[in-house]
This record gives structure tokens, sequence and C-alpha cells, in this order.
């Protein structure tokens, strides 16, 4: 890659980013418009008793009673200017809730995601170099097994198992509340509740690594520039890991981008069934108490997030492969 | 079954209210301070102001912080909270107040009538509509002196003492709301109480944080230094975590009823379904009157006695609550055990549907209903299937369309429904919580209004006559006569007297003692060692 070329690159990308992203709160403002229901109803209906005042009251306070295109142009306004608006049901501003909760969810997603991709390249590698034996039907049937089955029984499964059962870990939650952490202690203790739920989001994942590692790398060791590096006497780790893995690292990379984009907002099951503080969990109660502002800025942060992601998966394609050119 | 259940019920209902300390006395266990109470709080409310929001768990975290001026024993009996005595007059007009001495609030300043005065003629009356329905009726609300408080009433209305439990008008502090939007007020946020304990943190998502109040005017209490709610958004979960004791206890919804029978197999277990005689929630199929044929009372009667309430409580609910025998829950006052809908016939619906002129057609089928199953849980969910079975059985179709609470709130508010399911609390007294769901001129665009359309002016004018008479022996009559005019119209299917399952471990002593179940301050619950 020519480094004169980046900074060119980087603004082009930015602009269209920019639009982008601005085309994809318009469609979600007026999609969640579009649900029946609204915030004030919802209260009402949660409040055991009501009248119209009452709905009068709050529709006012949260603006509802302003023509939707009025409400979408204080909404932009709001947005161009770093403003995600106020959340009235829970009397904060959106960006405060929002930023309560995203150390949680990048926390988890991240150590998931770490755990996938290493775990899963590994895994892959493994296969791939033992193609045919007991390892690599073994490897195949495991990362099978987790891609078939669904994120939430095996997150029971586990509390099952190592909460109930053994009673090493915590079943629930991030931090043992009540009690007074510190230093060392305090890590630990994150780390044990993070355990379970990274592992359950980890595994999916890393059944997808995996096969696609397998796949690629049985597909590059083929090719003609594997056998010369043999030919020539290379020493066979040095092969695998220099010719065939850094070859068939592409689609992995490509796959890493789209999950890397999805952190944020991927892991709503897990979050509910550990009860993780989550992001996650935060834009699926908005969803359900048609909460607009921290709906709307949920899907606000994970739009970025995915733009963000898919430029950096474009430039890491040029690092990893240098035959490949940056390009608008 | 259900008879040793009621007998049960009434045995409870009848015992003195302080029974669980007495017996704890009895064992030899006398109150031990210290330790952290975890519980959990399903669904996670957006507010804990009581008064800005009154959803279920705010109304059941917020009393560890507000207080009230009385509370109410499991049969309804006012007993002193902030109101150390109060007199009503034989007119029944002029209530007197009289405050406990020495109460301070969270944040030091001392609470006075002033504050009482406040939070009934300006602080609920703006946000609450409960509130505003029944405060409306004050002339004139006073503070005689810092320590007691005089309202009179424009008319005699004798439910009133029922409106100053925490859950219904939680006294808030003048000097914190005055003058302010009460909704945006930065202590809704921060809040400030007179309870037992002081609210510490909240981490959304995870958990609600309250200590020990030091400066709490009961002296020796509160026993516990820590209350914890934890946020657990999953059903199995929340199970898990009360099986594995990381919580102490569960409440309202935050365990299944399925689950309930292996909760009750746990020796370390108490499974208490009392503590909820004030709000005594009714369920019941609601029923628009404006989609034919349920404008006929005759297809009401005949849907009514196709549904086996027995099935329904014993099956779906494992015994958790009780059937209903008509639109006023045993629990509350002036419940007439004559007043009976008719009992469980398949055989007489169906002549009944025969004789209005519904025939089946070549499907068997009379005619078809939309149905909203309520989206508030999974237990929601098998009741609207057992409906659909129980309906087919008199050849009516139930077609159920599934939804979330967002859109079945605006459906049923606007109208747009033939068919869902609703329970909706009777807060002790049928002029408070009974009458809105059936009298004309209530019929409004509002959830919990008469939004079915039921419209009887000898009902009318009965829910009149009750609610103001003074006297309680005029209110009793005409709510029998209302009640036998009911049972034979059926303007709504009732179904089930509902209960809520309080789940514990059994070293959490005192924690049922009142009408309000886990409602209340605990400022007298302890963790036996």
């Amino acid at each position: 890659m020519d480094p004169s070329r980046l900074p060119g690159f980087l603004l082009r990308r930015g602009v269209k980013a920019a639009i982008v992203i601005l085309a994809i709160v318009v469609c979600n403002f007026l999609l969640i418009h579009a649900a029946p229901g609204d915030p004030a109803s919802v209260i009402a209906g949660q409040s055991g008793a009501a009248d119209e005042r009452f709905l009068a009251q709050l529709r006012r306070q949260f603006g509802l009673d302003q023509p939707l295109h009025v409400q979408l142009w204080i909404y932009l306004k709001g947005v161009l200017t770093l403003d995600l608006g106020f959340s009235h049901r829970q009397q904060l501003p959106v960006w405060t809730l929002i930023r309560e909760r995203l150390p949680a969810t990048l926390l988890l997603t991240g150590a998931a995601f770490a755990f996938a991709v290493a775990a899963g390249v590994t895994l892959g590698t493994l296969a791939a170099r033992r193609v045919g034996t007991w390892a690599d039907s073994i490897i195949t049937v495991i990362a099978l097994t987790f891609y078939a089955t669904p994120l939430f029984w095996v997150g029971l499964m586990l509390v099952l198992f190592f909460s109930v059962w053994l009673e090493w870990l915590p079943s629930f939650g991030m931090a043992t509340v009540g009690v007074e952490l510190h230093g060392i202690d305090a890590v630990l203790d994150v780390a044990k509740h993070l355990l379970l739920p990274a592992l359950t989001l980890g595994l999916f994942y890393l059944a997808v690594y995996a096969r696609l590692t397998r796949a690629t790398m049985l597909e590059v060791a083929d090719q003609d520039f594997v056998k010369t590096a043999r030919a020539k006497g290379v020493p066979e780790g040095q092969v695998v890991r220099r010719h065939i893995l850094r070859n068939a690292l592409l689609p992995v990379i490509t796959f890493a981008g789209i999950q890397a984009g999805q952190l944020i907002g991927g892991s709503i099951l897990v979050e509910t069934v550990f009860a993780w503080p989550g992001i996650g969990r935060l834009a699926f109660d908005a969803l359900l108490a048609r909460d607009y502002a921290v709906l709307l800025g949920v899907f606000f942060c994970t739009s970025v997030m995915v733009v963000g992601f898919n430029l950096v998966t474009d430039l890491l394609y040029a690092v990893v492969d240098p035959r490949v050119e940056v390009e608008g | 079954m259900a008879v040793s259940r009621r007998g049960f019920m009434a045995a409870a209902a009848s015992a003195p209210v302080l029974m669980t300390v007495q017996e704890a006395m009895a064992q030899g266990v006398a109150p031990r301070r210290g330790g952290t109470l975890q519980m959990m709080l399903t669904p996670e409310p957006p507010v804990l102001q009581i008064g800005v929001n009154q959803q279920g768990p705010t109304l059941a975290a917020a009393p560890k912080i507000f207080q009230g001026l009385l509370t109410f024993s499991p049969t309804l009996e006012p007993q002193p909270v902030l109101a150390k005595s109060w007199t009503v007059s034989p007119d029944g007009k002029e209530y007197v107040f009289n405050l406990q001495e020495n109460v301070k609030w969270h944040d030091g300043q001392p609470f006075t009538a002033d504050d009482v005065v406040f939070s009934i003629m300006k602080f609920h009356m703006e946000l609450s509509p409960r509130a505003r329905a029944i405060f409306s009726l004050i002339e004139t609300c006073e503070a005689k002196d810092p320590l007691t408080v005089r309202i009179v009433l424009k008319q005699a209305f004798q439910p009133f003492l029922l409106m100053f439990d925490a859950t219904a008008a939680a006294i808030v502090a003048k000097h914190l709301f005055d003058g302010q939007d009460y909704r945006t007020a930065p202590a809704v946020q921060r809040l400030v109480g007179t309870g037992p304990f002081k609210f510490t943190e909240w981490q959304r998502g995870n958990f609600v944080r309250m200590d020990r109040n030091e400066n709490y005017w009961k002296p020796g209490q509160p026993y516990l230094d820590t209350i914890i709610y934890r946020i657990i958004p999953d059903s199995q979960s929340r199970r898990l975590a009360l099986e594995s004791g990381q919580v102490l206890l569960s409440q309202a919804s935050d365990i299944e009823p399925f689950d309930i029978p292996q909760l009750r197999q746990r020796p370390n277990l108490e499974v208490d379904t009392k503590g909820w005689e004030y709000f005594s929630p009714l369920s019941w199929i609601e029923l628009n009157h404006r989609v034919k044929p349920l404008d006929d009372a005759r297809v009401r009667r005949a849907m009514s006695m196709a549904i086996d309430r027995n099935f329904i409580v014993n099956r779906l609910w494992f015994g958790v609550g009780k059937p209903a025998t008509g639109p006023v829950a045993s629990t509350t006052r002036f419940f007439d055990a004559n007043a009976k809908i008719a009992a469980f016939n398949v055989q007489q619906a169906n002549a009944l549907l025969d004789q209005a002129g519904y025939p089946r057609n070549a499907q068997g089928v009379r005619f078809t209903l939309k149905h909203i199953p309520l989206p508030y849980g999974e237990i929601w969910t098998r009741l609207s299937e057992y409906l659909r079975q129980a309906m087919r059985n008199v050849g009516i179709a139930l077609e159920l369309e599934s939804t979330d609470a967002g859109s079945w709130a605006r459906r049923v508010g606007n109208w747009e429904y033939e068919t869902t399911i609703n329970f909706v609390y009777q807060f002790g007294d049928p002029t408070l919580g009974v009458e809105r769901t059936y009298v004309s001129t209530n019929i409004q665009k509002v959830t919990f209004t008469n939004t079915g359309g039921y419209a009887n002016p000898q009902v009318d004018a009965l829910f009149q006559q009750a609610r103001a008479a003074a006297a309680a022996a005029d209110r009793a009559r005409a709510f029998s006569e209302v009640q036998k005019i009911l049972v034979e119209d059926v303007p709504q299917i009732w179904l089930m007297e509902l209960s809520f399952p309080t789940v514990y471990d059994k070293k959490v002593r005192n924690v049922i003692t009142t009408g309000l179940g886990v409602s209340k301050s605990f400022d007298d619950v302890f963790i036996a060692g």
C-alpha cells in the first residue's frame, strides 16, 4: 500500500460513512415510529390506573404531540451536534444511559471475540494439518455442535453445570454486589462472572472461525507456492505459518470485521440469560417500552461501529496481503 | 383442593397481623441485626420515585425508602405509619392525622405536616390519576400545627383512608419538589424519603442498592444493613439464582407459576401466596362490547360457563390464586359470597348459544373472535391457549394474535381489540378498583377504564349510591345488589383472583405481615443467623 494515498482514502470513506449513518438514522426513526404503541400508552398500561390528562401530560413531555417531521428534524439536529437526546421515561440523557452500559458490553463481547478468534483459528489450523484423522473429526464435530446449538441453551447448561452443580462460578451479574472489593480481588471477581457468558457467546463464533480456517487452509495448502516452499526445504512449521495461514486469513478477517461491527448489539440473548448489564439489554428493554430516544441512540452507536470496523477491515487486508490496494 | 385452599386463606386472613413475629419469638428467634438481603426486581423500573412511576416493581421497592401515613393489615384494617393516630368525624367528612414525632428526611431535614399537605394536594394531585380521582374530593387540607394534618371532604367518602398507604400516596419532601417540574426534579434521581432504607446506588441493568437509615424514627430498626435488588431479565436465570441462594427472596412475577411446584419441594424455601389482599388483582377476559355478538349477555354468560376455572388455577397456576366468583375479589371489602357466576357447564353453555341464535356451521363453528394474549410472560400465553380450547368446545373459534406490551396497551386503550386478557388491582374497595371497569361514565380511550364499553343505568346508579353513602351498611347493600346484576350480565368474563408467590429462604423472617405483601418498608425484616 502506498502510504501517501491514505489521507485521501480516509476522507472519501469518511464522507461516505457520514451519509450512510445519516440515512440509517432517518430509516430507524421512521421504522420505530411505525411500530404500534407509544411510550405514554406503555406507561399508562403499566401504571394500573390512568386518565386522559395523564396521557396528554406524558405525550407533551415526551414531545409526541409534535408532528412526525418536526420530531425527526429535532432529532436530526441533535444527532448532528452529537446530542443523542433525552430519555423521558428514565429521566436521563441517552448518552448517559449508553455510556453506563457500554463498558460491560465491550468487555463481554471483546472477551468472547478474542477467545473465538484465537481458539477458532488455532483449532481450525490443527484440524487442517491433521485432516482426516480423529483429531480433525473431533474438532469438526465440536465446532458443528456449538454452531447448531441455541446460545441461550448453551448458557443455561453451563450455568447448571458450573453454578448449580459444581458451585464454582456465579450464574448471573457482572460482579459481586454488596461486598467491597479492591485491586486484584475486584478484577478476579469480574473475571469469574465474565467466564460463563463470554464462553457461551464465544463458542458459537469459535465454531465459525474453526470451520472457516480449516476450509481455506486446505484450499491454500494445495497451491503451487506451498509446494515450492516445501520443495526448497522450508521447515513445515514455517510453511504453515508463513505461507498457508497468512494467505488463509483473508476470509477470516472478513468475517471478524463483520462480527466486530456487531459487538455492541449481538449479545442480547447472552446478556439476558446471564443478567449482564450491557447495551443489548438496554436496547431490548427500550424497544418494549417504546423508549424511542434510547433505541435510536443504541442504533446510532451500532451503525457507527459497523461502519468503523468496515474501514478497519479494509485497511487490515492491505496489511496482511500487500497485493490488496486501498481504494475509496 | 379448592376447598382446603379457601379454608387456608380464611384462616390466614383472620390471624393476628404480627403472627410471624410471634411465631419467630415463640421459636426463640429474636430479631437479629445486620446482613444483606438480596432480592430481584422484574422488570427494571425506569424511575423509582413513587408517584412519578407507579409500576408494580416501583411499588415493591420504593416503600423501603418512602412511607405513607398508614398501611393495611391482611383484613384491610388501617395501621399507623407516619400517622401515629387519626380520627374521623361521625359525618365522615373530617379526617385528622397526628403525625409521628422526630421523623427526619434522609437529607436531615425534619418531616412536618407541610410535607403531607404538599404531597396530597400538589404532588400526587398533579402526577397520579388514581390519587387525583380521590383527592379532588378534598375541600381543605391544612397543617393545623407541624404534627397535625386536617382534611375536610366535600362529601363523605368511606374508602378515603385506603388512599394513604405508601403505594397510593407516599409522602415526599416538599423542600425537594415544590416549585419544580415534579417529573424532572433532581430528587427523582436522588431519592429522599423517611423510610428505613436510604437509596445509595442504582447501576442500571444491574442492581439497586439501599442501606440502613441510621436515623430511622423507629428505635432499633431496621434490622437489615443493606437491601440489594438484582436485575435478572430471564425467568429461568431468576429461578436458578433463588435455588442456588444467590438471592434470598423472589416476589411478584419473578418466578413463573409453573416453576412453583419444584420450589415448594425445597426444604429451605418458603412459598407464601399471601400479601395481595390490598391490591387483590382480578383477571378476566376483556370483551369489547362494540363487537357483535359480545353485546349479547347470553353469549357472554355462555362463554363464561365454558371455562373450567379450577383447571386454570390448578393446572396453569399450580394452585397459586383462586377461581373468581364475580367482579369483586373475595379479599376486597364488600365481597358478596352469594353473588356467583354460573358454574362450569359446557352442555348448558352450548344450549344457551343455540337458544340465542348462533348455530354451528358445517365446521362446527358458531362465530370467530380475535384474541390478544396478555404479553406479560409465558403463563399468559398458556392461559390464552387453554381458552382457545375451551371456546372451541362451545363452537367459538378464538384466533390468537400475539403482540408486545406497547401494542397491547395501545390497542386496549384505543378499543382496537375484540377479546384480550386483563388484570386489574382492586385497591381494597369496589369504589376504588371495581367501579371503574363497569360504569358508563368511565368509558374512555385509556387503559384500565371501562374500555369494554359496558353500559347499564342500574349498575351506574348502584355504584354511585355506594360511592356517596357514608355508612358501611348502606354501601354493602348497594354493592351486593350490583354484584348480583353483574354476575348475570357478565360484562367481563372473570377468571381468577390472582396471587403472586413470594418465595424466600426460611432464614428471612417477617416477610409478609401486612395486606401489601412485599410492598412494605421491611423495617421489621431480618435474617436469622
